[in-house]
């Protein structure tokens, strides 16, 4: 699903930054990994360039099959509308729209209809609950229905690709784990999922564990999250 | 462009900042109101002083004979010369481009007293000796009877035609003025008609509205000028150039009375076209000038939305990153960013429009549009053109606007909504 090949990144700014220092790693269609690392070791930019939120300088990446290298903005709001589903740290939430109207929203840039798309937009919130939430705007939601919310909104597209950054940096613990199981639970329907967390307990609930550091992939880790028992405090 | 969602999607950004919205809006609506109300007040003023002239025929030329300034084929200069009927015969025989042309004499009667009378009323009014076609030029209403005729001129009748004025003062506007005699300069002539001129401003030797127009014949004889006559007016035939007319004209009459062909001073000349042309360039300039001065009020409209977008974008910056992550291409960020300034300006414009029409019209309604000769503001519109091209302006000016905040909005990257600032 993934293949990065020799992956690098310079930030160039009054003080060039060599973020990348060639990532090489293979995500399988279907997978649950987590990518972990101190702050700066640049997971995040990892996760934008999977996310083609930003391009690389240097090396190979593959999603789907298709390179993805120098793409024009057009192209990258296509492969990131159909492909990729985004969740992140502090929900993105376009405050001024209803819970409906935020998860139809990926599908208004893919030209659905009204109809169609509210009630697309309605099953996939329905699914997490939300049924009754969907005309409320989001600072009438608490952070966990927020978070769920976003899910939604990341798979209404049906993508084959879910993005996390840090999904529950802003969630208690127990919103943590709701949280955590929801998305453990949409990479059991085949949608494969790269999760960023500097959180331990969150990393051991995926079942592979990038470890990055200054800029390269330290070491891979294998996991079994049946293992573990997520109901237990993760934090 | 403009379907329903994204109709809905610019509503909400504007409805989300009614008061910021509403104040921005008022800029261009401003702009719009006043370049409105400029319009329509020039076009009042335009009105009120071409009503002033109408009737008047703007192509023709007045001619007088004054005295000479140049010694000449051995007369002295300062010598005192008239026109005669048969200057009039060879200038039509001699000069093409006239379109018509026809002599006056006139009376000098303005000494305060009473010169007209019918029975024991009277007043003090002008008299004219003209031809027939003398009403194309100085035009007017035949309110009873008739004009002088050729047959007048032929017999040289003692009838006269009077002025709406003369009528009224000297015999009374309940009575019937057709074969009345009056009394002028102790002369009787009867009346056969009574002219209402359509403007009284814009004459020479006198207004319409206060002479006793004469067969020329008639006051030749009466007054014992012979052939010979005061003013030639004429007026230049379509196709040909006025100030060239004139020149072979006035070396026509030069060659003729013995005067030196570079003797200017011999005549007075009123040329008319030049002075309609001269009001044609001054509402010219009074248009340039509003114009100018309502697109620059509109202007400051325009530059008023386009910070405000831009404000509004720089505080949507996340907002929009979000959007360009979820699927959001170039070219809909640029039309939706578009599309809201558009909307807010031409509906401001339209409101501007509407409201500004609306005055000038309820303005119009006070001010009446009834031309007469003392008003100087006269129906105060705008037609249909420039509302038109009103219209068109705020288009322009709702897409110059969203110019510069659409362009800022577009280097808005995905990314920057991820960022955790």
């Amino acid at each position: 699903m993934i293949k990065l090949e020799n992956i690098n990144k310079t930030y160039f700014g009054a003080q060039p930054l060599h973020v990348l220092k060639g990532i090489n790693l293979n995500v399988e269609e279907g997978e649950l990994v987590s990518i972990m690392g101190a702050s700066g070791s640049g997971k995040s930019t990892l996760l934008n360039i999977i996310g083609i939120l930003d391009n690389y300088d240097e090396g190979n990446y593959y999603l789907a099959g298709k390179l993805v290298k120098n793409l024009s903005e057009n192209q990258a709001a296509e492969f990131r509308n159909k492909l990729i589903g985004f969740i992140f740290q502090s929900f993105n939430l376009i405050p001024f729209k209803t819970a409906l109207e935020n998860v139809a929203l990926p599908l208004f840039y893919q030209g659905v209809n009204r109809k169609k798309r509210n009630m697309m937009a309605m099953e996939y919130l329905e699914r997490f609950g939300l049924k009754d939430w969907a005309d409320h705007y989001p600072n009438e939601l608490s952070g966990g229905q927020k978070q769920r919310v976003s899910i939604a909104r990341a798979l209404v597209t049906s993508p084959k690709l879910i993005l996390a950054d840090e999904p529950t940096g802003a969630l208690d613990s127990k919103t943590s784990a709701e949280v955590m199981q929801i998305l453990r639970e949409v990479n059991a329907t085949g949608i494969t999922m790269v999760i960023v967390t500097h959180e331990r307990g969150i990393a051991n609930l995926t079942k592979k564990i990038v470890h990055l550091k200054d800029g390269i992939i330290e070491s891979i880790e294998e996991n079994d999250p049946d293992k573990m028992d997520f109901t237990k405090e993760i934090k | 462009m403009f379907d329903v969602d994204n109709i809905n999607e610019i509503w909400q950004t504007i409805a989300r900042n009614k008061t910021r919205s509403l104040l921005t809006a008022f800029g261009v609506f401003w702009g719009i109101f006043i370049l409105v109300i400029l319009l329509a007040c020039g076009n009042g003023f335009d009105n009120g002083i071409r009503s002033n002239v109408q009737g008047f025929a703007t192509n023709s030329t007045f001619l007088i004979p004054t005295y000479t300034t140049e010694a000449y084929k051995g007369y002295q200069k300062g010598r005192n010369w008239d026109f005669n009927m048969s200057d009039l015969e060879a200038i039509k025989q001699k000069i093409k481009g006239i379109e018509m042309i026809s002599p006056i004499s006139s009376v000098y009667t303005y000494n305060g007293e009473n010169n007209v009378f019918y029975g024991i009323k009277g007043g003090n009014f002008g008299m004219k000796g003209v031809l027939p076609n003398y009403n194309d030029i100085d035009r007017g209403k035949i309110i009873y009877g008739r004009f002088i005729n050729e047959t007048d001129i032929a017999e040289a009748r003692k009838v006269c035609v009077i002025g709406k004025k003369v009528y009224e003062d000297v015999i009374g506007a309940d009575k019937n003025p057709l074969g009345l005699m009056i009394k002028a300069n102790g002369i009787y002539y009867q009346v056969v008609g009574v002219i209402d001129p359509y403007n009284s401003n814009v004459n020479v030797g006198g207004s319409m509205n206060e002479t006793v127009v004469l067969p020329l014949t008639t006051m030749q004889i009466a007054y014992h000028t012979g052939n010979k006559f005061d003013f030639l007016v004429f007026t230049t035939a379509k196709g040909y150039v006025t100030k060239d007319l004139q020149e072979e004209v006035k070396n026509l009459l030069r060659e003729r009375h013995d005067i030196a062909p570079t003797d200017e001073g011999a005549f007075m000349c009123f040329d008319f076209e030049q002075l309609f042309n001269m009001f044609e360039y001054l509402f010219l300039g009074i248009k340039i000038l509003i114009w100018i001065v309502g697109i620059g009020t509109l202007l400051s409209g325009v530059v008023g939305v386009s910070n405000i977008m831009l404000v509004t974008i720089k505080e949507r910056t996340r907002e929009i990153g979000v959007r360009r992550a979820l699927g959001a291409k170039p070219g809909l960020i640029i039309r939706q960013v578009m599309a809201e300034s558009l909307l807010l300006t031409i509906l401001a414009g339209i409101v501007g429009l509407v409201i500004g029409v609306a005055i000038m019209s309820v303005v119009a309604g006070f001010v009446g549009n009834t031309p007469s000769e003392d008003v100087m503001f006269l129906d105060p519109q705008i037609g249909f053109g420039a509302a038109i091209a009103a219209t068109i302006i705020i288009v322009l000016s709702g897409l110059l606007s969203g110019v510069l905040p659409a362009t800022r909005a577009i280097q808005i990257k995905a990314i920057d909504a991820i960022r955790e600032e």
